[in-house]
């Protein structure tokens, strides 16, 4: 029977009716009296030197207020990154200036740098046309191999090489190469990890106003973590005190990692207001969001994996070039690294594993996380490597992994995590169950009889999410702690406000997070409400990516109000006159154990407000507690994916037919909710492999600028899925034994589309190792012509 | 500046607008009605779609001129006169059918242009109808889901997980 | 955008009359020129919107002909030639999405002379002949390249009459992103022979696929075709297919389009 309510109902979202009857309010719903508009003047150049820019007739225009250019962010800081990463050698990554508006030379297709502040915003853009700016151009470094080499213009004239570390991670390399040397078989293979834009429907806006009275400044920004906004702007870029800056992110129409990062147009608003004390709003238009927005992945990378006669995995060796494009993005420096290497065991007990990344700048739009970020490049890795082995090996792929899969728990890989707990077998029976594989041999001979050649594709994934613990990040070179913080605010009457740290975007906080506190207390969720981005109404918290709501701020909020039921236990022992030990809360009534004396929940919060018969010497009136919480390790969600795929052999194009994900995500609060986030990750990952790509020119021009370039999944590209996430194995360090879903879908999927596309292909006689995403009509074609 | 008159959820209103007013301004700047989003500036991606005389429009791909004396639907005007959420809306809601809610006024309106013409429509019917309206969140399994279970038709058997 | 103002004749005459005017521009359904004017790729003063003019919409047949006005948007197309030109209400009812088939019309399709669009391969397949206000052009001397037509700077195109063949078919291999036709193929078959049309294709828009015509007009079959190839020469070259690729996709989907004509 399923539940109706607390942990594990499906519950409806409640939030949906808003957002169903138009009342969302989004950053651009925001309009403030007194509101100016800022157009960006953007380089249309890849890579050249500002000679001139003269602004004289353009601030003579109609409604122009103010233009600003470099030169007013002389001696303000830059745009700073939130993660170091010490190289090989031990010295620290390049980490070159991230101006706001571009200082001396432009470093990519839509760097900023003029911007214009109208009264209207055609007058800025009428302006900003009026601007003249001179730019000598300079030799694009587009190609990461190319830009490597000593002869290789340089993005950043002080950066010969254009490196910006050279990492390595995991095994020694006698290690590894021992294990190579005893090998009885070497796959190997090259493949790319192809460039995307996150897309999130709703473009970037940021609307900031200053208070000259209090000298307050208030940003409203489409951010999935307001706090780290006010956090590096204020302290880095604008030298703003936190008491001084207010930061909200009200309702946000997706995020996907784009939108955690701190922008240079959010830092412009709120230094315009400043200047010209009035109020100033940008609202990206999606144009400007294809080379403005940080890209994520874009990966090149050389595997290989070792196998002893017996075909277990003895060794993995990895070579990996990561695009960082022109400027350090806020967590660019940690995605190749630290999100991506201690990723590459996998779910496989590879005894030695090193990992070579080297972070190189270009030309192009900077490169940070994105959905999965690092986790999905390694998987995808992985799981193409497992395959090709499987198949030069002429063994089942699935019993390849089988065979090579983790089976005890705690599990220390050789790339410096340690799995808590995790039931690969288990998750592995499910998907076979669920996709099945004794009614493909039909399947296939009746695609076969339309024609049509049909495939079969599994692959397997393990993230880590959640992450922390702060002092671990921070000798790994994370700026930040990675905690998360709530207030559970109790009111007189009993109703909740918890105000979290966690960023909803989608996810559902304002229905999940009730469901837990209700379950806690044994009280009706209507009596609950989330509170959430705004710097002023929450106590602090880091924001919502990495999959991380519920295991980390879901924590803190449990926490919170573990805090809240000792008190209250203590108020409801004094109204009678018991012993706070022998109180029991159970549906919402305080019981004295082995009586029948009880109050009920309203009453306790109502003598906490109103201390008239209360314990005033022992404890404070009033029932508000917060907690943070920092965990011990990682969460670990794993599982198994398989697709079904048609190809169209005269076209090349790839339908996908079945799809089947099977997760461990350890405890779920909201079952629908869960299901809906496999969903949406699941059609990005499929996206990934099938549709999206950003394409850069010689010259450093974006050719898959718009949607009329870059394929995003429409609902006729993706079939209804099979998703199941019975498997549970809960976390063993968090208190609700959660382990985060929201990026699972985009990480396990592309590898399954690829494998089966290839599987298709092999099976029709045509020899083909590899193709490189997006497993396009064009690319399968080429293919199949050998 | 041209004056326009037209019916907007069942209330006449009259503006003087700009000859290059779309209207998606006219609708979020003019009228504050800030349901129909702006998700894109080729025309794709249907997060401002409402309905224009019955048909099923972009809001950014029309100018508020070419609306005077139209009758014009939008995200605001749909749930039912009690302010309950609509059939199509409940199933939205029911099926789980939005996540971020910025696509969710076009896929709405949409819905509700295909339910008008098509009152069962198939799965693939619902998709290929959906061609110009994107979500980002959802990977759509649960809106072409809630588009059918809003059509009356059992829905039980797709895939619930 | 820019600043214009926005006219609303209600006849082709008056429409004709605006279109006089100093940096007047048509616009049709505006689902091409909207967007372009979003870019500010366009500049004008007046736009002339024939969207009122109740003359240039409607579908009538008669003569083995369907006559469909310059300003009927793509979904009255689809529904309203359902009966007496299946294969091309079914290319109306494929472009683009609903919303953009209710406003885009077939006259502003034609005139825009798109070389991903699906309409001219329509027109050419039909031999269709394009009426406008002062004139009617036969579509083999309409298109003229990327964007380019016969049109002259004001001259509206107030209705397409299409010949309705005994059996015709079109088939689109959409552009992953766009949705528009990477390559599109309109087989028609008349009594006095086949006409085949292909869009997305070519570098100068769309065109004549004259071989097949000749070996479809003796045998109205796929297998006619067999052996028969259009050079990658002149064809076009992008993100989403080579022009090898693209003369390959010709075939294809010319003997599909042939085989579901029957």
């Amino acid at each position: 029977m399923p539940k109706d309510h607390g942990i594990g109902a499906a519950q409806k979202r409640r939030e949906d009716v808003r957002f169903l009857t138009g009342a969302g309010k989004y950053t651009d719903d925001i309009n403030v009296y007194g509101q100016t508009y800022c157009h960006f003047l953007r380089s249309d150049v890849a890579h050249g030197k500002i000679t001139s820019i003269d602004t004289s007739a353009a601030e003579a225009m109609p409604g122009v207020v103010r233009i600003f250019t470099g030169k007013d962010f002389e001696g303000i800081g830059g745009l700073p990154c939130g993660w170091q990463v010490t190289d090989k050698n031990g010295d620290p990554m390049q980490e070159p200036p991230h101006p706001v508006l571009a200082q001396g030379k432009v470093r990519h297709v839509g760097e900023p740098i003029c911007a214009v502040v109208a009264e209207t915003l055609e007058q800025a853009r009428d302006a900003a046309e009026a601007i003249e700016l001179e730019i000598e151009e300079l030799p694009a470094v587009v190609d990461m191999r190319g830009a490597l080499e000593g002869g290789s213009a340089r993005v950043h004239d002080d950066l010969p090489g254009n490196l910006c570390y050279d990492w390595q991670f995991g095994s020694d390399t006698a290690t590894v190469e021992a294990a190579f040397a005893s090998a009885a078989h070497v796959t190997t293979l090259e493949l790319v990890n192809n460039r995307l834009v996150a897309n999130p429907m709703e473009p970037r806006v940021a609307l900031a106003e200053y208070a000259r009275a209090g000298d307050e400044s208030t940003l409203y920004t489409t951010s999935q973590n307001p706090h780290v906004i006010r956090l590096l702007m204020g302290a880095f870029v604008l030298g703003i005190p936190e008491h001084k800056l207010r930061v909200v992110a009200p309702d946000v129409g997706g995020g996907f990692g784009t939108k955690i990062f701190h922008y240079a147009e959010e830092a412009f608003v709120t230094f315009a207001a400043r200047q010209i004390n009035r109020p100033v709003k940008w609202t990206s238009t999606r144009s400007e969001a294809f080379m403005s927005d940080a890209h994520g992945r874009d990966h090149v990378t050389k595997i290989e994996l070792a196998l002893d006669a017996d075909n277990n995995f003895i060794g993995l060796r990895t070579d990996t070039l990561a695009n960082m494009g022109a400027y350090l993005s806020t967590f660019a420096s940690s995605v190749p690294t630290w999100l991506h290497g201690t990723l590459m065991a996998g779910n496989y007990k590879t005894p030695a594993i090193q990992v070579n990344v080297k972070a190189v700048f270009t030309n192009t739009v900077p490169v940070d996380a994105y959905r999965g970020a690092g986790r999905p490049e390694a998987t995808f890795q992985l799981e193409r490597l497992v395959d090709k082995a499987a198949r030069e090996l002429g063994v089942d792929p699935i019993k390849l992994r089988r065979q090579n899969f983790i089976d005890s728990f705690p599990y220390a890989t050789p790339v410096a995590v340690e799995y808590d707990t995790g039931n690969y077998v288990a998750t592995m029976d499910k998907l076979e169950e669920m996709i099945d594989i004794p009614g493909f041999a039909a399947r296939r001979a009746e695609s076969e009889a339309k024609g049509k050649l049909r495939g079969f594709g599994v692959n397997c994934y393990i993230e880590a999410c959640g992450i922390a613990p702060s002092n671990l990040v921070g000798q790994l070179g994370a700026r930040a702690g990675l905690y998360d913080a709530a207030t559970v605010r109790v009111n007189a009457t009993g109703s909740i406000s918890v105000m979290v740290g966690a960023h909803s975007h989608g996810q559902g906080h304002e229905t999940a997070f009730p469901q837990v506190v209700a379950d806690m207390l044994g009280i009706d969720e209507s009596m609950i409400e989330i509170v959430h981005g705004d710097t002023s109404k929450i106590p602090f918290g880091m924001g919502t990516y990495g999959s991380r709501s519920l295991a980390v701020c879901g924590s803190a909020m449990v926490r919170a109000t573990e805090k809240i039921i000792n008190k209250a236990k203590k108020i409801a022992a004094h109204l009678m006159e018991a012993s706070a030990g022998d109180i029991e809360l159970k549906d919402g009534m305080f019981t004295v154990a082995g009586t029948d004396k009880s109050v009920a929940w309203g009453d306790v919060t109502l003598a906490a407000y109103v201390p008239h018969n209360y314990p005033l010497t022992e404890i404070e009136p009033g029932l508000e507690e917060t907690a943070f919480y920092d965990p011990a390790n990682f969460t670990y969600p794993a599982g198994a994916y398989a697709c079904e795929v048609e190809v169209d052999p005269e076209t090349g194009k790839v339908t996908i037919e079945r799809f089947a994900a099977a997760d461990d995500f350890g405890n779920v609060v909201n079952p629908m909710i869960v299901e809906g986030q496999v969903h949406g990750g699941l059609a990005q990952g499929i996206g990934q492999a099938l549709l999206e790509t950003c394409v850069y020119d010689a010259d450093g021009q974006l050719l898959s600028a718009s949607y009329m370039d870059y394929a995003m999944p429409r609902a006729s590209d993706v079939p209804f899925y099979k998703v199941d996430h019975s498997c549970a194995t809960p976390c063993t360090h968090n208190p609700l034994g959660v382990k985060g879903c929201g990026e699972a879908g985009a990480i396990g999927s592309p590898p399954a589309v690829v494998n089966a596309v290839l599987d298709a292909l092999n099976h029709a006689g045509h020899d083909v190792a590899h193709i490189d995403m997006p497993v396009s009509p064009h690319r399968v074609w080429q293919a199949m012509q050998g | 500046m041209t004056k326009v008159t037209m019916t907007v959820n069942g209330k006449t209103v009259s503006k003087e607008v700009r000859g290059n007013m779309l209207m998606t301004e006219f609708l979020r700047d003019e009228l504050h009605l800030t349901g129909t989003h702006v998700g894109c500036d080729t025309s794709q991606c249907g997060a401002c779609n409402i309905h224009v005389n019955g048909a099923n429009v972009k809001g950014c791909t029309i100018f508020a001129a070419e609306c005077d004396g139209a009758e014009i639907a939008t995200i605001e005007g749909q749930a039912n006169a009690d302010g309950s959420l609509n059939v199509i809306q409940q199933a939205f809601q029911d099926h789980h059918g939005l996540q971020c809610g910025f696509c969710t006024p076009g896929m709405v309106m949409s819905a509700a242009a295909l339910l008008k013409e098509t009152p069962k429509p198939t799965e693939a019917e619902i998709r290929h109808y959906l061609e110009g309206n994107i979500c980002r969140c959802t990977g759509y399994h649960n809106i072409v889901k809630a588009i059918m279970a809003a059509s009356g038709q059992d829905v039980s058997s797709i895939a619930a997980e | 955008m820019y600043s214009f103002e926005i006219v609303r004749p209600k006849s082709v005459a008056d429409a004709v009359s605006a279109l006089g005017e100093e940096e007047a521009q048509a616009l049709g359904g505006g689902q091409t020129l909207i967007p372009s004017l979003k870019q500010r790729l366009a500049a004008p003063a007046v736009l002339v919107s024939l969207a009122s003019i109740d003359e240039i919409k409607g579908v009538s047949s008669s003569g083995g002909a369907v006559t469909i006005g310059g300003g009927t948007p793509h979904g009255t197309v689809a529904r309203d030639v359902a009966a007496s030109y299946p294969a091309l209400a079914a290319l109306a009812g494929n472009i683009g999405d609903p919303a953009v088939r209710s406003r885009g019309t077939v006259g502003g399709s034609l005139a825009n002379n798109d070389p991903a669009a699906c309409y001219p391969a329509a027109a050419l397949a039909s031999g269709a002949t394009i009426v406008t206000s002062n004139r009617e052009i036969a579509a083999d001397d309409f298109f003229e390249g990327l964007f380019t037509t016969a049109l002259e700077d004001g001259e509206i195109i107030t209705a397409v009459k299409f010949r309705i063949p005994e059996k015709a078919a079109y088939i689109k291999f959409e552009q992953p992103a766009s949705r528009f036709a990477l390559v599109g193929v309109f087989v028609a078959k008349f009594a006095d022979g086949v006409r085949v049309a292909v869009t997305g294709a070519s570098e100068d828009g769309v065109f004549r696929w004259t071989e097949a015509e000749a070996a479809l007009s003796g045998d109205f079959s796929a297998a006619a075709l067999d052996g028969l190839a259009v050079g990658a020469d002149g064809l076009m070259t992008d993100l989403h297919g080579s022009a090898a690729y693209r003369a390959h996709l010709i075939g294809v989907l010319t003997k599909r389009a042939v085989t579901q004509a029957g």
